[in-house]
């Protein structure tokens, strides 16, 4: 019963293919490729439309209101109400504007966010595109992102975007260094860049009953803290939201756009997050496993989609709680300390593996981290004493 | 099936490469670069070689596309000026054509048929980096790293 379960939708693919008995190969492997295509868009657009009214729900509950509450039950159709919103207004080109560029922008950057959600393992049998360089796909499609930011930026003709946009590349391109060699200890330990492998790397229990999920290991715990917060930056996400900085510069990149375009933008940066968060659960938290054994009768998709909306509370969580950081802020903390600690998970991973992967390779690769941990916190104490503050040019 | 696929994609990739070289606006210009590049990942793909495709892309349309468009924005004044035509430039490519047309004639292996080859998996490709060819990947490495150390020289603040 169970595992008829946790077959149900790979079950569903083969019935509808089963229509095309006898059909060429090709029309059977195109047919296949859209059933795919098509779960993916219908599963994430309604897990984006869930989202942006959970998030201002969880939002107004953190900041004591109540948030959307007129449509529906319990304000559940606002998305549909904002759907319609963004359609019918008014499409704004500016007059200055490059219009080719600014109107690809947003198809570029929906498109290359869509595409990252395809190597991923969403259950057991369910993963859309199985190619061998599944997480290599991921970036190199995630690595277009930078180019569709630029072309919205400099399309617009304006200087609000242009900042935005100088903003968004400079922080994209500084984190996207820790974010690549936080995966790399991963990749070294499985021996694959296949994100199913990875997945079923991690399947079964240490000392029967601990999952064996890389977040467990020491070397792990800090790729997937490093991974995190790397992949706040990169979907633009506060405390690391000065790109769009509503206070400084209107809306960055996106300022020049109004109505479906930036609905357009808005889905592509939610996209991007379930994409950047699904990769941490299937290269950190175990993708589909569960993490009990006597829990494992609950379908695979579930424990997935259970352990990407944790992430994604804990996103919503952090832009409720902290404050937006400053550009500069942003890139010390990047190169001064998220990359050596990035080098040195690398390291811990391979003391782990040549310690036999048991306690005693736990506890060398703990000492690994801690040492860099400890020697780079007294390296990076600028010993500055509190006091009120000095204006240069402002007194 | 194979052959169909590549005329749509040769057509595409000639097509942006020909953007590229005669659009008016500089940058324009450069974003039909990188689309040349896709074109190119995407040959790669054809034959098989996913690796070197995701690295075309990732490489090329990540990183070298972003830095030209950098360039360009952080260097001229005259964007959006006419660029004219170019002769010498022109004469230039003419000459790399010939000259690659030649090589290509000359070369006895057209007509030889394929050997079978194994399915090449990333896994043998970084084997092989590992191990056969694993001198010149450090001297990459190491030529990479001196760039980074001379950039981060460069653009250091001069102490007064």
């Amino acid at each position: 019963m169970s595992a008829s379960l946790d077959q149900i939708f790979v079950s569903g693919k083969q019935w509808l293919l089963s229509w095309l008995a006898g059909a060429p190969e090709w029309v059977i492997q195109i047919a296949s490729s859209f059933i795919n295509i098509f779960a993916l868009l219908g599963v994430f657009l309604t897990l984006f439309a869930l989202m942006s009214v959970l998030e201002r729900k969880i939002l107004g509950r953190i900041q004591n209101r109540y948030g959307p509450n007129r449509v529906g039950p319990f304000g559940l159709f606002q998305p549909i109400a904002d759907g319609i919103k963004m359609l019918i207004k008014e499409d704004i080109v500016p007059a200055r504007a490059d219009k080719i560029v600014h109107f690809l922008a947003p198809v570029l950057i929906a498109a290359t966010a869509i595409l990252a959600l395809g190597i991923i393992p969403y259950g057991r049998n369910m993963t859309p595109f199985n190619i061998d360089g599944g997480i290599l796909f991921f970036f190199a499609v995630g690595s277009t992102t930078e180019l569709a930011v630029f072309m919205a930026g400099w399309g617009s003709n304006n200087k609000f975007s242009m900042l935005g946009a100088m903003r968004a590349i400079a922080q994209m391109i500084s984190y996207e260094l820790p974010l690549i060699i936080t995966v790399l200890p991963v990749v070294m330990v499985v021996g694959s860049l296949m994100p199913n492998t990875i997945v079923a790397a991690q399947g079964g229990y240490a000392l029967g009953f601990v999952p064996r999920w890389f977040v467990f290991t020491p070397w792990g715990a800090t790729a997937f803290i490093l991974f995190f917060v790397s992949g706040l930056v990169e979907s633009n996400r506060t405390p690391f939201d000065v790109p769009e900085g509503e206070s400084e510069i209107v809306a960055g990149h996106m300022t020049e756009y109004s109505g479906f375009k930036y609905a357009t933008f808005f889905m592509a940066e939610y996209i991007g997050m379930f994409a950047i968060t699904g990769l941490a659960t299937t290269l950190f938290l175990g993708g589909w496993h569960a993490p009990i054994r006597m829990l494992e009768f609950i379908p695979s998709y579930v424990w997935f989609f259970a352990k990407l909306s944790t992430l994604l509370l804990v996103y919503v969580w952090l832009r409720g709680t902290l404050p937006r950081t400053r550009v500069d802020q942003i890139m010390n903390f990047a190169w001064k300390f998220m990359l050596p600690m990035a080098f040195t998970c690398i390291v811990a991973a391979a003391v782990w593996h040549y310690a036999g992967r048991g306690p005693a390779g736990w506890l060398w690769s703990l000492a690994v981290i801690a040492a860099v941990y400890f020697t780079l916190s007294i390296l990076l104490d600028t010993r500055r004493k509190f006091a009120p503050r000095t204006y240069r040019f402002a007194e | 099936m194979n052959s169909v696929a590549f005329i749509v994609i040769a057509i595409f990739t000639l097509a942006a490469g020909l953007a590229a070289a005669t659009l008016q606006k500089l940058m324009h210009a450069a974003l039909s670069f990188a689309v040349t590049f896709v074109g190119i990942a995407a040959f790669f793909f054809l034959l098989g070689a996913e690796f070197v495709g995701l690295v075309q892309v990732f490489v090329y349309i990540g990183a070298v596309a972003v830095l030209i468009v950098f360039t360009i924005l952080l260097t001229r004044r005259d964007v959006e000026k006419d660029r004219g035509f170019n002769w010498s430039g022109a004469f230039i490519a003419i000459a790399v054509f010939g000259g690659l047309i030649w090589a290509i004639l000359k070369t006895q292996s057209l007509s030889v048929a394929a050997p079978e080859i194994p399915a090449l998996t990333v896994k043998r490709i970084g084997e092989v980096l590992m191990t056969n060819y694993v001198w010149p990947l450090q001297c990459v490495g190491l030529l990479l790293t001196a760039a980074l150390v001379g950039a981060l020289i460069l653009v250091m603040e001069e102490k007064q």
